[in-house]
């Protein structure tokens, strides 16, 4: 057994620095991924073909390729077109267009949730489009899909370690860092992954409260 | 570019189809014994399932892979294959999300069905594997699917601590001919296609095992992309 525990706890906060950027990056992907799936989810709901299905080819496919590899694609190919991003924004976009396309699902399974008595009511009312989404369908279908979108929020922290690969200083990059300062990589990477355990604990805690507060649809 | 570096990814190529496959195989195993330790009756056994399940799902699999490449070796003196590894990691991981599956599919089994085999005088073993799994089994297949996409994009994880799999040969492409678009861009579009390939065979299964109950399976990759155009029509 070779362990230093001094390490181990000089450890704790720059890791602590990094579990704020991964909260920084979870949050603005997944604000991101809240209205870029809503986005996905009504495009593929369209009556025209060309629209539809062009939209489901490209999340059906940001779905089935690795994280890992789109965020090389994003640090490496967007500069090439003169978009220059921070890594924060980078990695963020990453997140938030690859859980784009789990969320869109998430959507559709809450607006296909929605009673077809609904829709016909908001016919029936003479409701214009926008008004049956946003007065009628969308308020159902939202808090429908509430416990799973809780579910996201926890599963793309998760993934922020793949961060490391665009140099982003979220926690496993940091305890990379302070391993190739110290010489010691087991004490740093074991702190890592206790906090991203604790943390996804906590969301996961917080995610049930608040699927108890918002979860219902309210009857008006 | 030239045919050695075609190999690199080729090579590249035969590691990810390893990792997924023995990936999958090892996480099945998982699967079921963490699955099945939540249902049992022994406290023990259930608190076990309950800890692995907890544990893995909210551990990223780059951190446990971190965890196995760089810990393992120092701390306590074992020095894994990498590739066993990688393998480990990723099914250490989609196991612990498979085990949930597969205690939401057999609970799921009819109440009635179990009474029947008591009734039968079938022993708790019997029940299990000839009432209980063939029907469980059937309704676990649809999300096993999605589960192996999910740790098919997993493997990727392995090229950051340079296993050389499918992300990292093209890495070594894209260093050595600079064109960085079309070397990602082409990755993107190869697990693409490996993806599509692993749901068809998939919902090959699924149909088979779905038929063998008298039952219709959900839409594909392919009919979910058109799904809108078949509701209008």
């Amino acid at each position: 057994m070779n362990w230093d525990w001094q390490i181990f706890w000089d450890s704790f906060p720059r890791l602590l620095d990094g579990l704020v950027i991964a909260l920084q990056a979870t949050v603005i992907g997944y604000l991101i991924a809240l209205v870029l799936g809503l986005v996905f989810a009504l495009l593929r709901r369209s009556r025209l073909v060309w629209i539809s299905a062009p939209v489901g080819l490209v999340v059906e496919f940001i779905r089935s390729t690795p994280l890992l590899v789109q965020l090389f694609f994003l640090f490496y190919v967007l500069p090439q077109f003169d978009v220059h991003l921070s890594t924060l924004m980078t990695g963020a976009i990453g997140l938030g267009v690859h859980y784009a396309t789990y969320i869109s699902e998430v959507y559709r399974a809450g607006i296909d949730g929605v009673p077809q008595g609904q829709w016909e009511a908001a016919k029936a009312l003479n409701l214009p489009a926008r008004r049956t989404w946003t007065s009628v369908i969308l308020p159902q279908a939202i808090p429908r899909s509430a416990p799973a979108l809780g579910n996201y929020v926890i599963a793309m922290f998760k993934d922020t370690p793949q961060l490391i690969v665009i140099t982003l200083p979220e926690m496993l990059t940091t305890a990379q860092g302070i391993g190739s300062e110290t010489f010691r990589y087991p004490e740093p990477i074991t702190v890592a992954g206790i906090l991203y355990l604790a943390t996804a604990l906590v969301m996961s805690w917080i995610a049930r409260i608040f699927e108890r507060r918002f979860g219902t649809v309210r009857a008006a | 570019m030239s045919a050695g570096l075609w190999n690199y990814m080729f090579e590249g190529l035969l590691v990810t189809l390893q990792l997924t496959i023995f990936g999958a195989v090892l996480g099945l195993v998982f699967a079921f014994a963490a699955g099945l330790a939540r249902l049992s009756g022994n406290k023990l056994l259930r608190g076990m399932g309950f800890a692995y399940t907890e544990a893995f799902r909210g551990l990223s699999a780059l951190v446990v892979l971190f965890w196995l490449i760089f810990v393992l070796p120092t701390v306590f003196g074992v020095q894994l294959a990498p590739l066993f590894a990688g393998v480990l990691a990723l099914a250490l991981n989609i196991g612990a999300y498979g085990a949930e599956v597969v205690r939401g599919a057999v609970r799921a089994v009819p109440r009635s069905q179990i009474e029947a085999a008591i009734a039968l005088n079938f022993t708790p073993w019997q029940r299990m594997r000839k009432v209980v799994l063939p029907q469980a089994v059937v309704a676990m297949i649809p999300s096993f699917s999605n589960n192996l996409i999910e740790l098919l994009k997993a493997t990727a994880l392995v090229s950051v601590v340079f296993l050389s799999d499918l992300t990292f040969g093209a890495q070594l492409v894209r260093a050595s001919t600079g064109n960085t678009a079309g070397t990602f861009g082409l990755l993107l579009v190869a697990y693409g296609l490996i993806a599509l390939v692993f749901t068809t065979l998939m919902r090959l299964l699924e149909r088979r095992a779905a038929a063998s109950l008298g039952r219709t399976v959900p839409p594909g990759m392919i009919a979910r992309i058109f799904r809108r155009t078949e509701a209008s029509a």
